[in-house]
């Protein structure tokens, strides 16, 4: 069981962190903007999260904190 | 519940400024582990650069000076000089920032083995005055000033720092490292460890160059512009260690 927290206004929706999910669990979510106007990343099935954190270490923003 | 990643203490608590999908946030975030990981915090001092990180002195929570365009290593020299024991000083620069107005800087900091850690990120491009043509740029690379791509014959070839600096008897440690992806990202951060232990430990001049994007610049998204790096600039700029000067005369 592991637990992803966004810091959802930092995002800028580059989408590396989608490219690096291993289970392909991450989307930029299409119905959300965030503060600075981008589809902010969020994930789709977060009991399927094993939390590996690959998402976290892709991040140029230190958007996602990974708890396990 | 155990944290296993958040934002390292080092890193300040503010959003940076650079482009969706840039590696420096990357970067940053390993250098500020590194600092974390040493618990050097409050005797580091970064110096930073001239072009897109030119703000780094406010993504770090450590002291931080501002250089003059390319001189951070001298700089650098000077307060690593004022306080040898109890200074631990970095410089952060982009290519067109130490391979460039810098060079002189880069090479005779190498040359006197001066005990700083040196982090090069190269993108191959200049990326904060809008995406002209850099020493590093690559043979028929498009740039705003090279749009038919870079001639070799007029503009002659890019410079591969580390292994131009490896001649040099002076440095103790030059690696090529890339944050393409997890695994790199991985060996990046060894990588930087081992550039500010070498500097604890009073060995010397260590440089890590960081293969690393420019999606805005390079006309890509961030996805692409990881390909590209991954297909253009690693067999033109192989990941390795260049020299490690310890490590050699320890085989002897």
């Amino acid at each position: 069981m592991a637990k992803l927290t966004f810091k959802t206004d930092r995002c800028k929706g580059c989408g590396l962190c989608v490219n690096a999910c291993p289970k392909k669990l991450l989307q930029l979510a299409p119905d959300k903007i965030n503060k600075k106007g981008h589809h902010p990343a969020e994930i789709t099935d977060q009991d399927a999260c094993v939390g590996c954190a690959a998402c976290a270490m892709m991040c140029p923003d230190c958007v996602i904190k990974v708890e396990r | 519940m155990a944290v296993v990643f958040d934002k390292p203490h080092a890193l300040a608590d503010m959003p940076m400024h650079y482009c969706p999908g840039c590696t420096h946030g990357i970067i940053h975030r390993l250098v500020a582990e590194v600092i974390d990981e040493l618990g050097i915090e409050g005797r580091t001092i970064g110096i930073a650069p001239v072009g897109c990180s030119v703000m780094a002195y406010d993504y770090f929570n450590c002291d931080m000076i501002e250089a003059a365009h390319g001189r951070a290593p001298a700089v650098a020299t000077g307060v690593k000089r004022a306080d040898p024991d109890k200074h631990v000083v970095f410089t952060y620069q982009g290519d067109g920032d130490l391979a460039s107005i810098g060079m002189a800087e880069t090479v005779h900091a190498a040359a006197r083995n001066e005990n700083i850690t040196v982090i090069f990120v190269n993108n191959a491009i200049y990326g904060m005055t809008g995406g002209q043509m850099a020493p590093t740029s690559l043979p028929g690379q498009v740039t705003q000033t090279s749009p038919y791509g870079r001639d070799t014959k007029h503009c002659g070839f890019p410079i591969r720092v580390c292994e131009m600096l490896s001649e040099l008897e002076g440095p103790e440690y030059l690696e090529r490292v890339t944050v393409n992806s997890v695994a790199n990202i991985r060996k990046a951060k060894k990588a930087i460890k081992k550039a500010f232990q070498n500097q604890l430990d009073g060995k010397g001049f260590s440089l890590v160059e960081v293969v690393s994007t420019c999606p805005t610049n390079w006309g890509m998204t961030p996805q692409d512009a990881l390909k590209w790096l991954e297909e253009n600039m690693l067999p033109y700029y192989p990941l390795g260690v260049y020299k490690d000067r310890s490590a050699e005369e320890g085989d002897k």
